[in-house]
């Protein structure tokens, strides 16, 4: 595989992370072939996750690799991590408007518009990884 | 760190500001501070945020952007944002977020050309200068 398959990990504990982070992000996906409104739909994808780090973990890190599905299509995945208190409720913060601190409580109904697939799992006093893809048109 | 300040242009009785960089959170917090100190000190009339060099907005920096138009007309100023890129507008609806009381328009000229009609229309109604 081409050197731009292998996983870029970007450790996440500050707002500057944040900017490293979707910076990368959006240069893997450049380099896949995405368009610029797809670049920019995982750049905010990516900045919406590493904020929730930010916010409510102590620290976690992204990490973005191409992907190749089943049937050969190509594409980009962006795990997010965290060793924060993990999410009680799920199905809450999934409801657009949820808020739990200052910021606009949309970041991941959003964040699963903007992407392709959207997976969560978190555990209470553990953490919480969110895991989504986009795929090539 | 050190913050990248963002240069803050004045035109007759307008500010003029344009984010050239990738903001991260305390920068942009700054960059509303500094704006509002501004416009406090200058009196202006009228703000434009140009967002033209922005490739990304997400629901932080969108919030702040709502938040200076706000603070700003609170202090007598009228904000219009000019320049959202395509893809900025589309990430932005998608992902839920609303800039709800803000003026935007399509360039800086567009822009300068709303700023003035709206500070006219004020003058006309009444607004104590």
């Amino acid at each position: 595989m081409a050197p731009s398959t292998e996983e870029r990990c970007i450790p996440v504990k500050t707002d500057l992370d944040i900017v490293s982070a979707r910076l990368e992000g959006r240069s893997l996906a450049r380099e896949l072939g995405f368009g610029s409104i797809d670049q920019a739909r995982i750049a905010t994808a990516i900045s919406e996750l590493a904020r929730n780090v930010v916010l409510y973990a102590p620290e976690g890190k992204v990490r973005v690799r191409s992907v190749v599905s089943d049937d050969g299509g190509r594409g980009i995945e962006v795990v997010c991590e965290d060793n924060g208190p993990g999410i009680a409720n799920v199905e809450l913060v999934m409801q657009d408007g949820y808020s739990t601190s200052s910021g606009l409580g949309m970041g991941l109904p959003g964040t699963k518009r903007l992407m392709d697939e959207f997976e969560i799992e978190t555990k209470l006093g553990i953490g919480t990884k969110v895991k989504v893809r986009k795929w090539l048109k | 760190m050190e913050v990248a300040r963002i240069p803050i242009l004045q035109i007759e009785n307008y500010l003029v500001a344009s984010i050239q960089t990738a903001l991260h959170d305390k920068a942009a917090t700054q960059f509303r501070d500094d704006l509002l100190e501004r416009i406090y000190a200058t009196k202006a009339r009228g703000l434009i945020l140009d967002l033209t060099a922005v490739d990304v907005v997400d629901s932080f920096l969108a919030r702040l952007t709502g938040d200076i138009a706000e603070m700003a007309g609170l202090m007598g100023t009228t904000v219009v944002i000019t320049g959202l890129q395509p893809e900025v507008a589309i990430t932005l609806v998608e992902l839920g977020v609303e800039l709800r009381g803000v003026t935007t328009a399509l360039n800086l000229e567009k822009g300068i050309a709303a700023l003035r009609k709206m500070v006219e229309k004020e003058s006309t109604h009444g607004t104590i200068d």
